[in-house]
C-alpha cells in the first residue's frame, strides 16, 4: 500500500511537471504566433484563447459567405443609436465633405482622407451577412475601399500587430488583428445596397470587418491607428467590447 | 431514503461490469464493488456543471432576443418561425411585456463558450477512452438478448409503471439507458456542437458546408435551440430515474464508484481487496 502510494505520488509529481511545462510551452508558442486575444486574462481566458487560437489557425486566409443579389433582406435593420454629437451634426450639415479619416501609428506616411478620396479608390462590394450576437441578422450588399488598400497607401510598418478604429461617437472603439485587417472583405464601407451607406447603418464611413459580429463593425469611422500593443488603449483589453463585459474577437 | 435503499447484491450477481476476477474473491456479506471507472466518474461530474453553465447562459442568451426564423437571416423586421412568450433584454424586440430585462448578453457569451471548450473535450476523452476500455462495447451497446421485441417492450412495461429496478441493473444499464445514453453521446452532443459552430461567422467562412447544409445561419440557431431542449428532457428523465432507482445509492455509485450493500464491511481492506 505504502509502495503503491510512493509511486503514485513520484508518478503524480512528474506529470504535472510536464503538464506545468507543457502548458508554459504551449502558453510561449501561443504569443509568438499571435494566437493570445487581449482579453485573455480573468476567469474566461481559457475560453477565449482556445476560441481566439483555433478561429486563427483554421481560418486566417477564408472567405466570408457571399451571397446572390436576390438574397439581400428587403430592409437592413436599423440599430439604436445615441443621439449623435455636436462634431457628427456639423459635418452633417455640410453634406459631410469634411469628413476625415486620419491613419496613424506605425505607419510611414500618417494621412488624413476625406470621403471622396475613399471613393476614389477602386471600390469593392460584397453581399454578406451581418449578425449581431443577439442572436438577429440581414444581408446586405456593403460598397468601399479594403482597408487594407488604405493601410498599404500609407506603409504599414513590419512591427505592426493591430489596427485600432474609433467612431466619432465617444468610447465606442474597437481592434483587429492584422490578419482581419488585410483580409480582402474587410472593407472602409460608405455604400450600401447600390446607395449611400445610411447614418442608421453606419454611413457616412463603417469599418466592415463581415467575419466578426456586428459590433466589431463600428459605424461612423474618423481614425485608425496601427500598433503592435492594444496594452496601451483604453484597459488594455483590446477594445471597448471587453471594457463593457463582450469578448474582443467576435468570430463566433 | 433509509439503508433500505442500498441494492442488496445476490452472491452469484455479477460482477462483470469492472472487476470481474475479483467476483470468487468477494465475500457474500461484503459486497463492495466499482460500479464506474474514476475517468467516467470525474467526467460525468465536469460534463454536469458545464451543462448548467450551458443552460442558464444559453437561456439569458436567447432573452436577449426570444424570436427563432428559418434560413439565412431573420430579424425584427421579417416573420419569425415562432417567438417565445417571454420578456427580453432588448427593447428592439416587441413582446407584449412592459418591460426590458436586464442585459446579461456579455458574460453569458464568454461563458458559455468557456463551458462549451470544456465540455467538448470533456467529451472527447470520455469518448474515444471509452472505445479502448470496452465502455461502448461492454456498457452501452445493447446486448443481443435486449434486442428482441419482447425484451424491448418489457423494459418499456417496467419503466411506464416504474418499477424499482431489479438487483442485477445495479450493475449494468438496460436496454432503454443504453440507447437513450448512446442517442445523447452520438446523436445529440455532436448535433449541439455541430449547431453551435455553424452559427460562427468567422467558422463557417472556412468550413461553408457546415452551414449550408442545415439551411442557413438561423435555421442553425433553431436547430440549436431544439437539441438544447431534448438535452434538458434527456436531463430530466434521466434525474426522475435516478430517484426512482434509489437516489442515494446512484448517487455513491457515481461518486465514490462504488455499489455497496448494507451490511459491507467497510473500509479500506475490502476495498484493496478489489483493486487486487
Amino acid at each position: 500500500m505504502k509502495d503503491i502510494s510512493r509511486r503514485k505520488l513520484i508518478l503524480g509529481g512528474l506529470a504535472a511537471t510536464a503538464g506545468v511545462a507543457g502548458l508554459c510551452v504551449a502558453a510561449n508558442l501561443a504569443e509568438k504566433y499571435g494566437l493570445v486575444p487581449p482579453d485573455h486574462g480573468g476567469i474566461y481566458g481559457l475560453g477565449e484563447t482556445l476560441t481566439y487560437a483555433s478561429q486563427r489557425l483554421l481560418t486566417r486566409h477564408s472567405l466570408a459567405r457571399e451571397f446572390p443579389r436576390g438574397q439581400i433582406s428587403k430592409r437592413p435593420v436599423e440599430n439604436e443609436l445615441a443621439p449623435p454629437p455636436e462634431a457628427f451634426k456639423r459635418l452633417q450639415a455640410g453634406g459631410f465633405a469634411d469628413w476625415r479619416l486620419s491613419v496613424d501609428g506605425m505607419v510611414d506616411h500618417p494621412a488624413s482622407f476625406s470621403l471622396d478620396q475613399l471613393r476614389s479608390y477602386p471600390s469593392r462590394s460584397q453581399i454578406t451577412i451581418l449578425a449581431c450576437e443577439e442572436g438577429w441578422s440581414y444581408i446586405a450588399e456593403w460598397i468601399g475601399v479594403p482597408l487594407s488598400h488604405v493601410l498599404e497607401s500609407v506603409g504599414i510598418q513590419p512591427q505592426a500587430r493591430y489596427v485600432v478604429y474609433f467612431s466619432i461617437e465617444p468610447d465606442w472603439w474597437e481592434s483587429i488583428d492584422m490578419a482581419d485587417a488585410l483580409h480582402p472583405q474587410t472593407f472602409l464601407a460608405y455604400g450600401m445596397n447600390g446607395g449611400e451607406l445610411s447614418i442608421a447603418n453606419g454611413g457616412p464611413l463603417r469599418l466592415r470587418v463581415p467575419r466578426q459580429l456586428g459590433y466589431k463593425s463600428v459605424k461612423f469611422v474618423t481614425h485608425i491607428t496601427v500598433t503592435d500593443s492594444l496594452k496601451k488603449f483604453g484597459k488594455g483589453l483590446g477594445s471597448a467590447a471587453p471594457e463593457g463585459g463582450y469578448s474582443w474577437y467576435a468570430g463566433i | 431514503m433509509g439503508e433500505s435503499e442500498f441494492v442488496e447484491l445476490p452472491p452469484e450477481a455479477p460482477l462483470a461490469v469492472s472487476v470481474p476476477s475479483s467476483a470468487s474473491a468477494v465475500p457474500e456479506t461484503a459486497v463492495v464493488a466499482l460500479r464506474h471507472s474514476a475517468l467516467v466518474r470525474v467526467t460525468h461530474w465536469i460534463a454536469t456543471l458545464c451543462f448548467f453553465a450551458l443552460l442558464v447562459t444559453g437561456i439569458e442568451i436567447v432573452i436577449s432576443h426570444p424570436r427563432f426564423y428559418w434560413g439565412e437571416t431573420g430579424n425584427i423586421l421579417t416573420t419569425p418561425l415562432f417567438q417565445l412568450p417571454i420578456p427580453s433584454s432588448r427593447a428592439l424586440v416587441k413582446t407584449g411585456y412592459g418591460y426590458v430585462l436586464p442585459d446579461q448578453n456579455g458574460w453569458s457569451r464568454y461563458l458559455h463558450f468557456q463551458a462549451a471548450w470544456i465540455v467538448v473535450l470533456t467529451g472527447l476523452l470520455y469518448v474515444i477512452s471509452g472505445f479502448f476500455t470496452g465502455h461502448w462495447r461492454k456498457d452501452l451497446l445493447p446486448r443481443k438478448a435486449d434486442l428482441s421485441w419482447r425484451a424491448f417492450s418489457a423494459a418499456i412495461a417496467s419503466h411506464v409503471r416504474f418499477a424499482r429496478p431489479s438487483t442485477d441493473e445495479a450493475w449494468s444499464y438496460n436496454v432503454l439507458q443504453r440507447l437513450s445514453y448512446l442517442i445523447v453521446v452520438f446523436i445529440l452532443f455532436p448535433l449541439v456542437i455541430w449547431t453551435g459552430l455553424a452559427m460562427s461567422l468567422s467558422f463557417v467562412s472556412a468550413f461553408p458546408a457546415s452551414v449550408t447544409l442545415l439551411g442557413g445561419e438561423q435555421s442553425a440557431r433553431t436547430i440549436h435551440f431544439f437539441v438544447s431542449i431534448a438535452l434538458v428532457l434527456f436531463l430530466v428523465v434521466h434525474v426522475v430515474m435516478i430517484c426512482v432507482a434509489g437516489f442515494r445509492s446512484r448517487m455513491r455509485a457515481m461518486i465514490t464508484g462504488r455499489v455497496t450493500t448494507e451490511n459491507m464491511t467497510a473500509g479500506p481492506a475490502a476495498a484493496q481487496k478489489e483493486r487486487t
